[in-house]
């Protein structure tokens, strides 16, 4: 009975040193690829210069920032400063914990295919919704701890920012839920298969669009980067130096593959191919393929993009954003509910 | 207004922004990676000062001092004396490049081309006593790049 629980509590601990590594090592080499993809835009070469092509830049970044001398101001409050940062890592590495990878049967060890999440939840998009909701609590911290102006003001952005873009985020994912019948992101993405036609990109275009412009919001970046702008000098961290500035952004940028990944999971087939003779290739190569993509998007975003002011954004999401994914909701549901349309969009509810 | 309408909720101006960094991305970079990469210097660029001889290797130098006068920055400083063969000649000739504002005036003032600027600008040291050189140094200077000396005022000589 005991050996059998160190045996889970065993795995377990693999399984999460299986996603938190790479998920930290991606965003490493995140942040280089988005240099060098910024260069390339502004017609510029971009860091080549440490190793070759500058592939061991994020290691001399890393090694720059633990070196670093970490400032606790002295008005500051001491314990909230040093909780804030790791308030903020921590949904952004949980959410992790229900993203399925893909499906295998281990090599055939296994006689039906499993879904290579560490818990396959039933409420898995709930979860999901309701873990990535709790990071702005890290940053309204970080910004009332830091006991000054900036700081403050960049964290009242943030969360102005964060809880409206929520709303529209949570009604665009209200329009998958319809159409998949299920919470669980395995179900979600089974409901996809059988090619690109059936991915929820096709019904559901808009709210693709909605959400991942959502998602930019959500993590903050260009063209939504309001609550870290120069004016507010790097707004809600700009107190934080060293390894805490680090565990900020490694925050935001395991925040942008997390939006990356459910963006693919939900509205871009999973990991199923575009089209299923390419299906010997395996899932998890089409899922991170994917989102290695949008997170590419993301980078090409912030090359464009100049940013918004402060009552645009706000006017983006209250005033478009939601009356459009209200209206899509609407639509789906007249759709699925009406006799002679719903043999249109059965097309992409295989379950019923 | 359908087509306005159309353009709006395609997002059709943000594809078109998005097109136009695509394109951006492949395109031929114009980076200069320094240490490795130069880009081409003027004749007349104005780096490291340096002291010219003739070609008998007597110093053109005659200790007129208008090189002292003129410097705005007040970097130069000339001691003279008259040499066994009776010559005036300077004892000392000290530029301080951490004054130095690098105008040219010194090289304009001189009536025996003795004292010109080079192309060197490659000469940063790590304490301002580096950069306080002496008749020998520039002298040195002068040595070692002559040849680009005589081909620069050769390639500007129509202009002056």
């Amino acid at each position: 009975m005991n050996w059998d629980m160190a045996a889970q509590a065993g795995i377990w601990a693999l399984e999460i040193l299986a996603i938190a590594v790479p998920v930290a090592l991606s965003v490493a080499y995140i942040t280089y690829f988005e240099r060098r993809v910024i260069g390339w835009v502004q017609v510029r070469k971009g860091c080549n210069r440490v190793g070759w092509a500058g592939l061991l830049q994020p290691l001399a970044d890393g090694l720059k920032l633990v070196l670093k001398e970490t400032i606790i101001p002295t008005t500051s409050n001491k314990y909230l400063f040093i909780a804030a940062p790791i308030i903020s890592l921590m949904p952004a590495l949980v959410a992790f914990a229900v993203v399925p990878f893909g499906e295998t049967t281990l090599f055939g060890l296994w006689d039906v295919m499993h879904s290579m999440s560490m818990s396959n939840l039933n409420v898995g998009l709930l979860y999901i919704m309701a873990i990535s909701s709790l990071s702005i609590y890290g940053v309204l911290m970080a910004g009332w701890a830091s006991n000054s102006k900036y700081p403050f003001m960049g964290a009242m952005r943030a969360t102005c920012q964060m809880i409206s873009y929520e709303i529209s985020m949570g009604f665009g994912l209200v329009t998958v839920m319809m159409l998949a019948g299920s919470l669980n992101l395995t179900d979600i993405v089974q409901a996809q298969a059988g090619g690109l036609l059936h991915w929820y990109m096709i019904p559901l275009f808009p709210m693709l669009i909605v959400y991942f412009i959502s998602g930019c919001a959500e993590t903050a970046r260009t063209p939504f980067d309001l609550v870290e702008t120069e004016e507010l000098v790097s707004g809600y961290y700009t107190e934080y130096s060293g390894m805490w500035f680090a565990t900020f952004s490694l925050a935001e940028y395991a925040a942008m593959i997390l939006i990356s990944l459910m963006t693919s999971i939900l509205f871009l087939g999973g990991w199923y191919a575009p089209i299923p003779a390419l299906d010997f290739i395996p899932g998890t190569v089409w899922l991170l393929g994917k989102t290695a993509f949008l997170i590419f998007v993301f980078i090409w975003f912030r090359a464009t993009f100049p940013r918004y002011r402060y009552d645009q954004m706000m006017r983006l999401g209250w005033k478009v954003f939601l009356p459009w994914t209200l209206a899509w909701i609407a639509v789906v549901g007249i759709f699925i509910y009406t006799p002679g349309l719903d043999s249109i969009i059965n097309f992409w509810m295989p379950w019923r | 207004m359908i087509k306005k309408a159309l353009k709006t909720w395609l997002l059709w101006e943000l594809v078109l922004g998005l097109a136009l960094t695509g394109r951006y991305m492949f395109q031929k970079k114009i980076t200069v990676e320094y240490p490795e990469e130069k880009t081409p210097l003027s004749p007349r660029f104005r780096g490291l000062h340096a002291l010219r001889r003739y070609e008998s290797g007597e110093e053109r130098c005659i200790a007129c001092k208008l090189c002292e006068v003129i410097c705005p920055a007040a970097a130069i400083l000339i001691e003279s004396a008259e040499r066994d063969d009776g010559s005036r000649r300077t004892t000392r000739y000290d530029i301080d490049f951490s004054k130095c504002i690098y105008c040219g005036l010194c090289q304009e003032a001189c009536p025996v081309d003795a004292i010109v600027e080079t192309q060197e600008f490659e000469y940063a040291t790590e304490s301002r006593e580096g950069l306080y050189y002496t008749k020998d140094m520039l002298l040195a200077v002068g040595d070692r790049n002559e040849k680009h000396i005589a081909a620069n005022l050769a390639a500007d000589a129509r202009y002056s």
